[in-house]
């Protein structure tokens, strides 16, 4: 089954990036949050360096803090970014 | 019992909010409020200002959850969460926590422990202008340790 989602950056993800946010059709393989921050690093840089393995990144589904293994449902919306700052 | 929270760019009055609070209510015997502002050096370098970015939607539903978690662990009859967004400047406030409570233990505890969370669970960014240009502020540590605390 096709599942489209939703990917957002913040701040200096979204800087290295160049864009705050895309849509993208799955492939079956790319079921998890982890399997999703694998398949943008083979687009190469500077997507292999700023989600690489050690870069401290996190990762939200749908809005809440998730861990590599939340799966990705049709219509998620998934956002990566780094440790937050606030307060 | 409420958790209030606001993500907005202006600015706020810590003695109109903890009026609003109290307004008609004669069962609060305690007030906790923690106000943070914004310093004009960090980490050895002056800062002429900030540009604080967060998650619209899901900034607003961590800063509830975390009123929330207050709450179910303190007695404690509201629990305001305000933050500002966009340009700040040095002495600039940034954020209010305030809770009210019967009894002053469990208003600095739920103030204290919603502070040190959101500082690790709320999705919020500050960049900060410096002499050397711009620069994404970097998550410590201690604020992680502060959190595992609770």
């Amino acid at each position: 089954m096709p599942r489209r989602i939703d990917v957002l950056y913040f701040a200096s993800l979204r800087e290295a990036l160049g864009r705050d946010r895309e849509r993208l059709d799955l492939p079956d393989a790319v079921a998890t949050a982890g399997a999703l921050r694998s398949w943008l690093r083979e687009r190469g840089e500077p997507w292999s360096t700023v989600l690489a393995e050690g870069r401290a990144v996190r990762v939200a589904v749908d809005q809440v803090m998730a861990h590599a293994d939340a799966p990705l449902a049709d219509g998620a919306e998934v956002a990566f970014f780094p440790p937050v700052t606030g307060g | 019992m409420a958790s209030i929270v606001r993500v907005q760019t202006r600015d706020f009055d810590l003695g109109a909010e903890v009026a609003a609070l109290r307004a008609g209510r004669r069962d609060v015997g305690a007030v906790a409020a923690f106000v943070g502002t914004v310093r004009d050096v960090n980490d050895g370098a002056g800062v002429a200002g900030m540009t604080l970015e967060h998650y619209p939607g899901m900034t607003e539903k961590a800063l509830a959850a975390i009123a929330d978690e207050a709450h179910a662990r303190w007695r404690v009859f509201d629990c305001l969460v305000v933050h500002r967004v966009g340009e700040l400047l040095p002495a600039d406030q940034i954020v209010l926590v305030a809770v009210t409570s019967a009894h002053r233990g469990d208003a600095f505890a739920a103030c204290e422990f919603v502070m040190d969370y959101l500082k690790t669970q709320a999705p919020f960014w500050k960049k900060e202008r410096t002499p050397q240009g711009e620069r994404w502020v970097e998550a410590r540590a201690s604020d992680d340790e502060a959190a595992a605390r609770w």
